[in-house]
């Protein structure tokens, strides 16, 4: 009675099922799945939906408030600019660590197992989507440019420049950057948030106080304080070769070296 | 097939897989089994290349798992079906593991149905899911590919009877049709059920291993006769201890065929030979991860002709 439900006496040897010819995973397929996986959780859907909100939130608050001699493009793309400068690192964080926050890298990793391809894929999808939501605020910025100086009666002042743009953009994407590289390093969205706002608001606070009250230290802040070449480019003002060797400095400090680190960890460490 | 050679994993001075090897062949269920704790999550994470092992390795289909040039059509793995991201919904999980693949998302809804997730369920985050309907996203996610490898942990955790039953069905068709099934539990009638060759583990060494026959051989006989005091004595006399269970009749360290083969020496007609059932091979289990918890290294206990 108790045996009735065991299996068979399995004496026949069952064939191997024939394995079928298996073509590699493109790269292009996994930032295209990256990309998706940007959009597709609600958290994600809502950070990318708020840059477009808060765009256009922060222009119309331009055109309400500013007194008119402000309703410059400047004035539009500051206002708009704020807001992106914090939630694109956010998403460029949370697209790292998700995967170990949401523990869903435990099938993302074995499905693409080589984890460098993986976090190469998410670094292209954060820059695209970096660079089509500056140029959405771009847009909604010059819109609203348009519209306000209309409404206002004064002439429609374009005082960016088409040179100032791709610093800002670059500006931005210094700022994803470091988000990732926080992300990469720490592998926990609320940690990497964190650090991303002590490396972001707190720590340019302290490197400006020390350079103020030690003069050896006066010179070396801008090659160490990543928010004041970050600045630099939100201004358009990076034109210097020191300048740009500055930016390098910081980049390398904060971006290059903590990144490789992370990689190499990220890479031998367990998915749990 | 998966084969596992030498498999050790510490962590800071302990040792959660301890010289583990066996082999998972196709055409046939493996289950692994094992307490809590024993060492089989870890083991599979190593086998998919999550956790690098300290020493020994695991070869997939020939070859090293990362090696494989699109995993998930040739290996289906369920590892754990709580980790995945809370704020998407069944059918986006399916869709991206589809994606990655380079499978058609009709294949998505297929598997939502085979797996029978509602279209409405499907649509729910999964936050909102419970164990079971996790546990069938996971499953549907191991076999979207199609793959002739699955490697389950735990898969039956939080379905209920039918969805046990269903998933025992699944996964005996799927060696029926030459695939190779390792699943993992701590439960040993789920294995037993459905397994074919066992591999018994416990505080990360393997205990026992072999096919369900042997293991089930080596946890003895059940032996009823007209006269069980002839018999008894018959057994002792070719160095057989008996020992009497509740319903009178003898349980006998040996197999069926030989303690056949003394009753028909003797003369004795039996009323009753069969093999120890689950409640032998519990017994091992309980026996054996019990010896491995208490001493502090014992030697990999294997009952003879069991050893692979």
């Amino acid at each position: 009675m108790s045996t009735l439900t065991t299996t068979p006496d399995r004496a026949v040897v069952v064939a191997p099922r024939p394995r079928r010819e298996v073509r590699p995973i493109p790269t292009s397929r996994i930032i295209r799945v990256e990309l998706r996986k940007m959009f597709n959780t609600r958290s994600g859907f809502w950070l990318l939906t708020s840059i477009g909100v808060l765009s256009v939130v922060a222009t119309g608050a331009v055109i309400i408030f500013a007194p008119e001699s402000d309703v410059t493009y400047e004035t539009f793309a500051s206002a708009i600019g704020f807001p992106m400068s914090v939630i694109l690192p956010v998403i460029a964080i949370l697209a790292v660590t998700s995967e170990w926050s949401q523990r869903s890298g435990l099938t993302t990793f074995t499905l693409v197992p080589s984890r460098g391809r993986v976090v190469g894929a998410k670094a292209v999808a954060i820059l695209v989507v970096g660079i089509v939501s500056m140029l959405v605020a771009f847009a909604i910025g010059a819109v609203g440019n348009v519209v306000g100086s209309a409404l206002a009666g004064v002439d429609t002042v374009w005082n960016i420049g088409l040179a100032d743009a791709p610093q800002i953009v670059l500006g931005n994407l210094v700022g994803m950057a470091i988000g990732f590289t926080l992300g990469v390093v720490l592998r926990n969205s609320a940690a990497a948030i964190v650090g991303y706002f002590v490396v972001s608001l707190v720590l340019p606070g302290i490197l400006v106080l020390l350079a103020q009250v030690r003069e050896w230290f006066t010179d070396l802040q801008p090659w160490i304080d990543w928010n004041t070449s970050q600045v630099a480019l939100f201004a358009g003002q990076t034109s210097t070769a020191r300048e740009w060797a500055q930016l390098g400095s910081t980049t390398m400090i904060w971006i290059v070296i903590p990144l490789v680190v992370g990689l190499v960890l990220l890479r031998r460490s367990e998915v749990k | 097939m998966i084969t596992v050679h030498q498999l050790t994993k510490s962590y800071r001075g302990v040792t959660a897989v301890d010289d583990v090897s066996f082999t998972a062949r196709p055409g046939r269920v493996t289950g692994f089994l094992g307490p809590n704790g024993a060492g089989k999550s870890t083991t599979m994470r190593i086998m998919v290349g999550l956790t690098p092992a300290s020493s020994g390795h695991v070869e997939v289909l020939g070859g090293r798992y990362a090696d494989l040039p699109n995993p998930g059509l040739e290996i289906g793995v369920l590892l754990d079906a709580s980790a995945q991201h809370a704020g998407r919904t069944g059918r986006e999980i399916l869709t991206l593991a589809a994606r990655t693949m380079g499978l058609p998302t009709t294949r998505v809804t297929e598997m939502l149905a085979r797996v029978s997730l509602t279209e409405k369920e499907a649509e729910r985050r999964v936050r909102n899911y419970s164990l079971g309907m996790r546990q069938r996203l996971g499953i549907a996610t191991a076999l979207i590919g199609d793959p002739g490898v699955l490697v389950l942990d735990e898969p039956s955790n939080g379905l209920d009877p039918a969805g046990i039953r269903w998933m025992r069905d699944l996964l005996r068709e799927y060696a029926d049709q030459g695939g190779t099934v390792l699943l993992s539990s701590h439960l040993l009638h789920e294995i037993e059920v459905i397994a074919d060759d066992l591999v018994v583990i416990g505080n990360g060494r393997i205990v026992a291993q072999g096919t369900k026959q042997e293991l089930l051989a080596a946890a003895g006989t059940v032996v009823a006769s007209a006269d069980n005091a002839r018999l008894a004595g018959a057994l002792a006399e070719a160095g057989l201890g008996a020992a009497v269970s509740a319903g009178g009749s003898l349980h006998i360290d040996a197999d069926a065929h030989e303690v056949g083969r003394i009753a028909l020496a003797v003369g004795v007609p039996l009323t009753e030979l069969r093999p120890a059932d689950s409640a032998g091979l519990e017994e091992m289990f309980l026996e054996l991860t019990a010896q491995s918890q208490r001493d502090s290294r014992p030697g990999p206990i294997t009952p003879e002709g069991a050893a692979a």
